[in-house]
């Protein structure tokens, strides 16, 4: 019961990262390449105020906060850059984490952080409250998907110019895009933190950005529910075959190139276009 | 006319870097008005416009809308002080029908702000405005089809039921006949005209001097970026200098005052 209580906890965590960067890359169009970061300033966050002796649970909403106002900040490069341009940016944001982690003795330098107090839940617990954290954060990226913010969104990653001449302000949308899916890996990286009860700066690397990136490509940018299918298969893959955990950066950046190659609306691209096809039949 | 101005562009120079675009150019809009600008290629229209709406900013000068300064103010702000523009380029959001097209700009209320976006759901209203929109322009029987096959003439209605819902004060269209063959460019002026005439202020770019002569009351015209006629069109084109202007197209200028002459106006 143990591997299976401790791969469901992985599967919520992966869940809710994937749809955190879905909201800022596949609602609002804004790419970014260095969502890890976020996950990683909710992990230092919440494991350094359990050592200062916090409960766990009050270590999720300050994780949220400061990831979230790092990620209004990082948010701000994307309202002078196009796109490719913040992919480099956001790129510079995870190396620029990492290598500020390094240097600090106080958050564990290399070598890291562990030892820190957990959550108190219980292992089921702690998997129920990471479950239930996950289908929160699939309810609001349904919801806002429904919401007017959403439809504007929508509208920002197709062509920002057209909506400035409908009287939407931009830069504020974008922001605001950024704040809501940073806090949200914020949260997924509390919990990251007291599920594996260790945490470097590797933990938090350019290959973890990748790899959710990957998550949210395959499933199909945009599309909730698909997202939240991949992140669930991809992050369950690397317990179940070894050379996937060996080999994660070519696995994963070749899903990415095989995907933005022939399906580049991902898993949900590939089943619409399928129902379609025997709609057509008929 | 003893009204305020709705538009009052006030000595507005455009510069980009060396070369000035917009010179010196004042000029007023009347409530209720239908304004031609006119002017060969590259006489600084499509930047006149642009410096109204924020595009570019005025270099020098000043724009009031009913009397509230608009240079330095971005995009969007201006357009929610009531400024509405057709863009040459129709450019409709692929990824929504036609009718969700034009309701996204009828929900200028609830888009104010990403908070109060959050914070609304229905768009049952919208939806409502947008068909009453796509009706006007002659187009609601496409509500619900995607702009992707859409012919270009259905698009460029598209583009002014989309800038219409934004209820404006002052609708700006930027070559709306532009690409259009002859018989489409007379039907969507037709259609300019119907908005004019259910109260719209309108300004309106062209380089179709037909359709300009028969819609507009009032004509603007530019040339290397300098105002060099502002009046009524029969008069305005048959000023020489305005004929010098169009290079080589004093012909055509005297073949539309002819035809003027012979056509009753709209009041």
């Amino acid at each position: 019961m143990d591997y299976e209580i401790s791969l469901l906890t992985t599967i919520g965590i992966s869940v809710m990262f994937a749809l955190s960067l879905n909201l800022i890359t596949g609602f609002c169009g804004q790419i970014s390449l260095g969502h890890a970061a976020f996950l990683g300033v909710g992990a230092y966050t919440s494991a350094m105020l359990t050592k200062a002796g916090l409960p766990f649970l009050l270590t999720i909403p300050a994780s949220m906060a400061l990831a979230g106002l790092l990620g209004i900040i990082v948010g701000m490069a994307s309202l002078r850059v196009r796109a490719d341009f913040l992919a480099i940016t956001t790129m510079g944001v995870v190396f620029l984490f990492i290598g500020l982690v390094r240097q600090q003795e106080w958050l564990g330098g290399e070598m890291g952080l562990s030892g820190f107090p957990d959550s108190g839940l219980g292992k089921t617990g702690f998997m129920l409250l990471t479950l239930l954290l996950a289908a929160l954060t699939a309810a609001i990226s349904l919801y806002i998907q429904k919401a007017w913010i959403g439809r504007v969104f929508n509208g920002i990653a197709e062509d920002e110019d057209t909506m400035r001449v409908l009287g939407i302000d931009v830069p504020s949308y974008k922001l605001a895009a950024f704040a809501i899916g940073t806090a949200l890996a914020g949260a997924a990286g509390a919990l990251y933190a007291s599920h594996l009860k260790f945490i470097g700066p590797d933990s938090f690397s350019f290959v973890e950005s990748i790899t959710v990136l990957s998550m949210v490509v395959v499933g199909g940018i945009g599309s909730v529910v698909w997202v939240a299918i991949a992140a669930a298969v991809l992050s369950a893959l690397p317990g179940w075959f070894q050379f996937i955990g060996d080999y994660k950066l070519l696995v994963y950046g070749g899903l990415l190139f095989v995907m933005m190659r022939f399906s580049p609306h991902g898993l949900a691209g590939m089943v619409k276009a399928m129902s379609r096809k025997q709609e057509g039949a008929q | 006319m003893s009204t305020q101005p709705l538009l009052k562009v006030e000595k507005v120079t455009v510069r980009f870097g060396g070369l000035t675009a917009v010179s010196q150019v004042s000029f007023d809009v009347h409530p209720g008005e239908l304004l031609g600008l006119i002017g060969p290629n590259g006489a600084g229209k499509t930047t006149m416009l642009r410096a109204i709406t924020g595009v570019v900013n005025a270099t020098e000068g000043e724009v009031y809308l009913s009397g509230s300064p608009l240079v330095g103010l971005p995009i969007e702000k201006r357009i929610r002080q009531g400024l509405s523009l057709s863009q040459q380029l129709v450019r409709p959001l692929r990824n929504m029908s036609l009718l969700e097209n034009v309701a996204l700009a009828a929900g200028g209320q609830k888009t104010a702000s990403p908070l109060r976006a959050l914070g609304h759901v229905s768009n049952a209203d919208e939806l409502a405005l947008g068909m009453q929109m796509l009706e006007k322009v002659g187009i609601a029987d496409r509500a619900h089809q995607m702009p992707g096959t859409q012919p270009l003439g259905i698009l460029k209605r598209l583009e002014l039921a989309r800038a219409l819902a934004l209820k404006p004060q002052l609708f700006l269209l930027d070559e709306p006949l532009a690409g259009l063959n002859s018989s489409e460019a007379r039907a969507l002026a037709n259609t300019i005209a119907d908005i004019h005439r259910s109260g719209m202020t309108v300004v309106l770019i062209e380089h179709n001097l037909s359709e300009v002569m028969r819609l507009c009351q009032r004509l603007i015209v530019l040339d290397n970026g300098k105002k060099i006629g502002d009046g009524v069109p029969r008069e305005v084109m048959q000023d020489p200098v305005v004929q010098a202007a169009y290079l080589g197209g004093d012909t055509l200028a005297t073949s539309h005052s002819n035809e003027l002459t012979q056509e009753p106006h709209h009041a």
